[in-house]
């Protein structure tokens, strides 16, 4: 769990940034292999979501136009260091993962 | 002083380059971000075509994902590893064991304990051998390239320790010299089926090859950029060594394979790092 | 984009699964917005992807979005975009790439505490507009950057 995500949260003030990378391949399904010329199947990451303290933040949905191994950052009001963020994502075919970072 | 890896989070910037004007010299200043350093050089060099031809980079040097190896390296740095258990911290890199602080941009340097001019590639495996105990069949030393290795890793931190910093690789032993001349000849000397040096596409300012400028050495504010490695390569999307743009030059002038650490290769590189001397590093850069 | 097919997608939204089940209570309303918008990430059409989204692509331009994005990518894989919003109750910010197969690339649903403060990186097959429409206070808002897309040599 939460192998493929690295999340920094940080704090101005009692706003939050939130930075994520992302561990994904993000394929369009457009792409042909090299070698066997087939097309390699779409596998992408469609919804992320990101909630401070268990209380929603974002939700996002995805389509295979971001960049593989995804960046993302957000910020949000209201936080105070130590306070909890977590981040997950769902990817097309049903794998998912999360993360939990404390606001340093 | 220098800036920890969660430092970079909360001084990040989202300027754009045309309507920055942070940095108003681009002399040494250890702590310095990379995306600071390299404004400074972008504003002081009379050559700016290679410097500022990817706004695109530039944009994404504040969040620049060889952060978190660099955080990964610190890690690994610390901790006790290897069959006799013991963190790399120990390791001598030029300035006294477990001191990091600028000693990247004082290699290749002459370590007494080998007699040999040692880049970091080679003084890292060194230590990883001597040290904790490790092998060159232990993957922690074979697998040289890619974010995920430990040794990108490492060398991403350590030389994270040097951002900001002027080149200063030292001269003063005769091996040092030595290998900084043969370098040269290596630079200037034309060899292979293609008749190519390095010098071919890098001793003039405003070269090109397709659409990209290239960095020339007689420009020192640009080839400071162009040896600032490990540097994220956009590219690859992965942290890449000095040691493999030295192969994939190699590569492109169809030369033969060059060996990891060999003297052939510390000796390019200690002609390359001397002629950048006096220039702030950017570390970890990034590149195209 | 013909009439025929537009009142056909139109259609197929209508009865789609989702707004069938909302109206019969099935789902609560975190869920239908969870829902991944298929329909609008699958169209090559920008109007049809907004209409999927909100329900109506009549946008305004406006000067309170913010829309970075690098004026040459040398690399279309990886382009940086950042959007920041002084509009007020903003409900979603969403990229959408003009010149893509498939224009709709990201929805950003914002929760009460998030700031309309977006970065990520998007592929761009080729020159085009770069979009970030904003939905603010029921009403959508848009703000476009061209991006052009060449090709580089080699090294570093």
């Amino acid at each position: 769990m939460a192998d493929s995500i690295k999340i920094r949260a940080t704090l101005k003030g009692d706003v939050c940034t939130v930075k994520a990378l992302i561990k994904h391949p993000m394929e369009t399904g457009q792409r042909k292999d090299k070698k066997t010329g087939q097309l390699i199947p779409a596998h992408f990451i469609q919804e992320v979501t990101c909630s401070h303290n268990g209380k929603n933040v974002l939700d996002a949905s995805w389509g295979a136009a971001i960049s593989a191994n995804p960046y993302l950052s957000i910020e949000f009001s209201g936080a105070k260091k130590d306070d909890k963020v977590e981040l997950s994502w769902v990817d097309n075919t049903g794998k998912k993962d999360a993360a939990e970072a404390a606001i340093g | 002083m220098n800036v920890s890896p969660t430092t970079w989070l909360k001084r990040a910037s989202w300027a754009l380059p045309v309507v920055l004007a942070v940095a108003s010299t681009a002399h040494a200043a250890p702590g310095q971000l990379p995306e600071e350093v390299f404004d400074g050089l972008v504003e002081t060099s009379p050559h700016k075509n290679y410097l500022s031809q990817s706004q695109q980079n530039r944009m994404m040097m504040p969040d620049n994902p060889a952060w978190y190896v660099v955080e990964d390296g610190e890690k690994l740095f610390n901790e006790p590893r290897g069959p006799k258990n013991v963190p790399m911290s120990k390791c001598d890199f030029g300035k006294g064991p477990g001191v990091l602080d600028g000693a990247y941009v004082e290699l290749p340097r002459y370590f007494a304990d080998t007699g040999k001019v040692m880049d970091l590639d080679s003084r890292l495996e060194h230590c990883m051998k001597t040290l904790q105990g490790y092998t060159d069949a232990d993957p922690a030393v074979k697998q040289k390239n890619g974010s995920n290795s430990d040794v990108m890793k490492l060398q991403a931190y350590i030389a994270s320790k040097s951002g900001g910093y002027a080149w200063n690789p030292p001269m003063e032993h005769p091996l040092e010299k030595a290998m900084r001349n043969a370098g040269e000849v290596m630079f200037y000397r034309r060899s292979s089926v293609m008749d190519f040096a390095c010098a071919t596409c890098h001793s003039q300012p405003d070269k090109r090859i397709r659409a990209s400028y290239l960095p020339s050495i007689t420009v020192p504010e640009e080839w400071t950029k162009a040896i600032s490695w490990p540097a994220y390569r956009v590219g690859h999307d992965n942290v890449r060594s000095s040691q493999h743009r030295l192969t994939g030059c190699f590569w492109q002038m169809r030369y033969p394979h060059a060996k990891n650490g060999s003297d052939a290769t510390i000796a390019l590189l200690s002609f390359w790092t001397d002629a950048a001397r006096g220039q702030p590093a950017i570390l970890p850069d990034m590149k195209r | 984009m013909n009439s025929k097919r537009r009142t056909l997608l139109k259609g197929t939204l209508a009865g789609s699964a989702i707004a069938v089940a909302a109206s019969a209570g099935l789902l609560n309303p975190r869920q239908v917005l969870a829902a991944w918008p298929k329909a609008s990430f699958q169209t090559q059409d920008f109007a049809e992807s907004l209409k999927g989204l909100f329900n109506t692509d009549k946008t305004t331009a406006s000067n309170d979005i913010e829309l970075k994005a690098p004026d040459i990518a040398e690399n279309g894989a990886v382009v940086p975009v950042t959007i920041n919003s002084s509009l007020k109750d903003v409900e979603a910010i969403t990229i959408l790439i003009e010149g893509n197969p498939t224009p709709l690339a990201a929805v950003f649903n914002l929760g009460p505490s998030a700031i309309s403060s977006v970065s990520t990186r998007v592929k761009v097959g080729k020159t085009s507009n770069i979009a970030a429409v904003v939905k603010a206070g029921g009403a959508l808002y848009i703000s476009r950057k061209e991006v052009k897309v060449t090709v580089g040599g080699c090294g570093g």
